[in-house]
């Protein structure tokens, strides 16, 4: 009997589990993300989750920022995969261009969420304290939020995109392109 | 001669009326005027901030009290708290809406001498677009020679107004103005 071996690293064909795992948990940080924001900022000043919620919202956002860079050195580390030959020339380089603009906007929300809080510690979950940083700019987290709060939008339309793109490759291509993202090995 | 007696007689009560105030400007630059309010939060202590930037001038003559006026300018993006996510709240549409409405002014219309160098001081302040009338309890808390060949004069005041009055989105009710302002005299 041989038992299939679990796939760390990524093979030529298909994702590894740690790519795996940190593609789908990033995916779902960031639509939580991005629904926490949403709602949070409507609170009501005696809502109970006032305080709470921008705590978990910015405590997850930084846990996710670390999260991205393992997962930039992974990328780097775990192997490319082989290019489907039934893609495009088209469609290869809309994928590439994506893959690149989803890593930048993604980083880009998180550093400028990051830099909304200019003059006091960001307490992540109560277990550790991240310094803020203040530039020399005048009304810091009016303009960070302003950025923050467009770069979220364009991130998820971006994320959507994403998702349409392998959906399209998944049903109506058929070929594995989500598969290799999505099969358990 | 009769004509000339009576011109020395109006000149020498002329004398002793002062013609015009002194005119001062608010001394900003270094800093020796200050804008500062407090609110309540929630009822169980008192928070406190300011406005960093503003200008403004003033006339005042201790013996025509009732000559002087003052006007201020307040750039309201410079509120700051000392918590730069509730400064960034404050800034925002739900309160002083800056983009929009980016000066606050007072301008006085009437100062009352209350004697012991108490005055009152009445005239509009326009904030939030809004123009409310406004008193301000004012006393002279010393004028005089500075050491830099300069003349200066200052004065510490307190109002009170209701965020309610301005048409804020939000509302958390009184707002205490405390004032410091010191002059130099042109």
């Amino acid at each position: 009997m041989i038992r299939n071996k679990l796939l760390w690293k990524n093979s030529q064909h298909q994702y590894g589990v740690v790519s795996k795992a940190l593609h789908w948990l990033s995916a779902l940080t960031v639509f939580g993300l991005f629904g926490l924001g949403y709602w949070m900022v409507g609170l009501n000043y005696y809502s109970e989750w006032y305080q709470l919620a921008p705590h978990w919202h910015e405590s997850i956002g930084i846990l996710l920022f670390i999260a991205t860079l393992l997962r930039l050195f992974w990328r780097k580390t775990a192997g490319k995969l082989e290019v489907i030959s039934s893609h495009s020339g088209l469609e290869r380089k809309a994928s590439s261009v994506m893959t690149v603009i989803l890593y930048i906007v993604l980083l880009s929300v998180m550093i400028s969420g990051y830099l909304i809080t200019s003059d006091k510690a960001i307490a992540v979950f109560d277990w550790f304290n991240v310094t803020p940083l203040a530039l020399s700019i005048a009304n810091q987290e009016d303009i960070a939020g302003a950025i923050h709060y467009y770069l979220a939008y364009g991130l998820i339309c971006f994320a959507i995109l994403h998702a349409l793109a392998a959906l399209k490759h998944h049903f109506i291509d058929k070929d594995v392109t989500l598969k290799r993202m999505t099969k358990l090995n | 001669m009769k004509n000339i007696l009576l011109a020395s007689a109006l000149l020498t009560s002329s004398a002793l009326i002062p013609a015009f105030a002194a005119d001062y400007v608010i001394d900003t630059k270094g800093a020796h005027a200050s804008i500062n309010f407090e609110a309540s939060h929630l009822g169980f202590s008192v928070l406190a901030g300011r406005f960093n930037e503003f200008s403004g001038n003033f006339s005042y003559d201790k013996d025509n009290i009732a000559a002087s006026k003052i006007s201020v300018t307040i750039n309201t993006a410079s509120f700051d708290s000392n918590h730069d996510k509730r400064d960034k709240h404050v800034r925002s549409d739900d309160f002083l809406d800056v983009s929009k409405y980016a000066q606050a002014t007072f301008v006085s219309n009437k100062v009352t001498e209350k004697g012991a160098g108490k005055l009152e001081i009445a005239g509009d302040l326009t904030l939030h677009g809004v123009t409310k009338p406004l008193v301000i309890d004012a006393v002279k808390v010393g004028e005089g020679d500075d050491p830099w060949g300069g003349y200066r004069a200052g004065f510490s005041g307190t109002a009170s107004i209701a965020m309610g009055d301005f048409g804020f989105k939000k509302d958390f009710g009184k707002v205490d103005l405390i004032l410091h302002i010191e002059g130099i005299r042109q």
